[in-house]
């Protein structure tokens, strides 16, 4: 089994083609093909979760010289390792992009000791040091554009009630309740979010009742965080509330209801990932990123945004870009009254106590059990 | 109230909507499996009857136009995927609990097959009828927004119960299920008559779907039944095979299920993934208190394969 060293060899030449190409001014090309494998766990097109990835996936098969192969709705099983022996055995993907959170540990990993020459490269941020060299495990600082929804859902609601709809507490969501709610309060000090988690990831029903009870409580700007937001915007934007979507742009589902939203940007990543393979350089195998790195990106203000929101957001957007900006600067009570960061900790984005949050910020309605 | 929040009355409010809400596909898949239970046979595949109709009323809304047009489709496909059921059962030897979970299995992977380019577009929907027009209470408007398909199927309910005990056909569909011989003395075919029984059934599971997509929630994806269609089955059994029964069962259901997020939203947030399980809780309970060895279900056609 070879293909590891030709494709490596193949890639260089493609990198050399690619200069070549640039200096000659024709579109770069890769030498010979290079087959890139995608494995979601739901439907490409959700919009949601793997809907970003698929964008990514798509930006992919417009460069020249790459074969995109796709699976979809492959369970965080060992059906995952299946799907991995087959594209590299039948398709001769030497590159490969498990996007699932689940799929990372033992399955990934088992498959990156199998294949020492392939690189594989899983979505969810948890590479050790312990793991093998080939793969990596990406991640994007979402939190920072949850933040910039949380500033224009503060300036837009009207009663100051903001609602979440989230899956299950664990750290990421968390994250994003906490950023989501900070963001408001810098546009209304009163501004309070209640969230509702529903217990899975996807539970259509669930997710409409939520949004139907939470509007019933004078919530009138909604996010949320489940693999498909579909449900909470076309629910929420029937029932005349404002929404921030999550994911990737939701826009067309309700375009008047619709104020921006946090996405993801594998758009953006993955072709940077291949140019760094093209190149020979080397992907460190923990990376993360924020707006800076443009992994993650807001969605355009919807038409209901005021000037005065457009402007304070942009504001703090262009800080984050910057990277001189730190969301979680303490002091930061949670809503039980206790300190979770004292006052003058700044804890920017790559702190790992970050990735253990366990609370919800002061302004939060609701608990983590 | 001046800022538009109803406080604590969120929660009664947040269950006679969710009642109303949620229900109607429990309404319609029990109903229309209580049909074919009463025959003899038991359709485990409504679940992937459920989805198809979902699936398929949202696609021909998406294309006609026509919101009216997908639930036809919808109950069709039902019919025919019930005809499917019932043609494979008349068949020696055939178990029809195995084939229903066959079926289930194959309903739901072809409308994930066939419904994957209809999970971006927007469909026309199912138009709501205003109950709460006197009321100037928002949420309560909001949850007095009634669909006409909830409303036939609690009309539907009484209609079947009264046709069970004084129609010639439903004391047909109830001697086939009782006992296929007796039937068959009187000079009719069981197969035929489970065969209708089925398809009716399905076409009603399929209506049952099309509440889904193009209702409540109202748009077509995965994991829009997650698992309501088998719940509905179950709640067959729950019901005593009395369409009254059925009715009452899947408003519970309904209301149930629009607990748990109410709770959590007027701030009672411990034990969530309890109050999640209500409807689950319910089933156990109810079905440990009426339970007895020494007989059996009280209700349960005789020729049925679970009471056999």
């Amino acid at each position: 089994m070879d293909f590891g060293r030709i494709s490596r060899r193949q890639l260089l030449q493609g990198g050399a083609a690619l200069t070549l190409g640039a200096a000659v001014g024709a579109r770069p090309a890769f030498a010979a093909e290079t087959t890139i494998g995608f494995i979601y766990v739901g439907s490409r097109d959700d919009y949601g979760y793997n809907q970003a990835h698929a964008q990514g996936a798509a930006a992919l098969k417009k460069i020249p010289g790459l074969k995109v192969i796709e699976e979809e709705k492959v369970p965080e099983t060992d059906a995952v390792e299946k799907t991995i022996e087959s594209m590299i055995n039948l398709d001769g993907a030497t590159l490969l992009f498990p996007t699932s959170f689940g799929y990372y540990n033992p399955h990934m990993v088992k498959m990156a000791n199998k294949y020492p020459k392939l690189r594989f490269e899983h979505c969810g941020g948890l590479w050790s040091d312990k793991d093998p060299k080939n793969a990596g495990s990406y991640f994007g600082y979402i939190d920072e554009a949850q933040y910039i929804s949380g500033i224009v859902a503060g300036y837009t609601s009207k009663s100051g009630k903001l609602g979440f709809v989230a899956a299950k507490p664990i750290p990421q969501v968390l994250r994003n309740i906490n950023a989501f709610t900070l963001g408001a309060r810098l546009a209304n000090p009163k501004a309070t979010t209640q969230v509702i988690f529903t217990g899975d990831w996807s539970m259509p029903v669930k997710e409409a009742e939520a949004t139907n009870s939470l509007i019933d409580q004078g919530v009138d700007v909604l996010t949320c965080h489940v693999d498909g937001p579909k449900t909470m915007v076309e629910n929420a934007a029937r029932r005349g509330a404002m929404v921030c979507g999550y994911h990737t742009n939701q826009s067309a589902l309700a375009p008047k209801a619709y104020l921006t939203g946090a996405e993801w940007n594998w758009e953006v990543l993955y072709p940077k990932f291949v140019k760094m393979i093209a190149a020979g350089e080397v992907i460190p195998n923990f990376y993360r990123g924020g707006l800076k790195e443009e992994v993650v990106k807001v969605s355009p203000y919807g038409e209901a945004v005021s000037a005065e929101a457009r402007k304070h957001a942009d504001d703090i957007k262009a800080k984050l870009a910057a990277g001189n900006y730190v969301i979680f600067q303490g002091p930061i009570t949670d809503n039980k009254g206790n300190t979770v960061i004292t006052a003058g900790t700044e804890r920017s984005q790559q702190d790992p106590e970050l990735e253990k949050m366990d609370y919800l910020v002061e302004g939060v309605l609701g608990a983590t059990s | 109230m001046a800022d538009g929040s109803i406080g604590l009355w969120t929660v009664p409010l947040a269950v006679l909507g969710g009642a109303i809400r949620v229900s109607t596909p429990f309404l319609f898949v029990s109903l229309g499996e209580c049909i074919t239970e009463r025959s003899g046979r038991i359709n485990l595949g409504l679940e992937g009857t459920l989805v198809m109709g979902a699936m398929s009323a949202y696609g021909i809304s998406y294309l006609s136009g026509s919101p009216w047009l997908g639930v036809l489709a919808a109950g069709i496909t039902g019919a025919m995927l019930g005809a499917l059921h019932a043609g494979i059962c008349s068949l020696p030897r055939v178990n029809d609990v195995a084939v229903g979970i066959a079926l289930m299995l194959f309903g739901t992977g072809l409308a994930f097959y066939l419904g994957k380019p209809l999970i971006e577009p927007t469909a026309p929907r199912l138009p709501a009828i205003d109950f709460g027009w006197w009321s100037d209470i928002p949420q309560l408007r909001a949850a007095l927004r009634v669909n006409v398909l909830f409303l036939i199927g609690v009309a539907l309910a009484p209609i079947l119960y009264w046709a069970f005990r004084t129609t010639r056909w439903g004391l047909l569909i109830r001697t086939a299920g009782e006992s296929s011989d007796a039937a068959r003395a009187m000079g009719h075919s069981v197969l035929l008559i489970r065969l209708r029984a089925t398809m009716v059934g399905g076409f009603l599971a399929g209506i049952g779907g099309s509440f889904l997509s193009l209702f409540y929630p109202g748009s077509w994806n995965e994991g829009l039944s997650s698992g309501q269609g088998i719940t509905a089955v179950a709640l067959v059994i729950f019901a005593r095979w009395d369409p009254l029964l059925c009715l009452w069962a899947s408003l519970a259901f309904g209301g149930a299920a629009a607990l748990g997020p109410a709770l959590q939203s007027v701030g009672v947030t411990s034990g969530y993934h309890l109050f999640n399980a209500a409807p689950y809780i319910l089933t156990l309970a109810i079905m440990i208190i009426t339970c007895s060895p020494k007989r059996t279900l009280t209700g349960a056609p005789a020729e049925l394969s679970i009471t056999r």
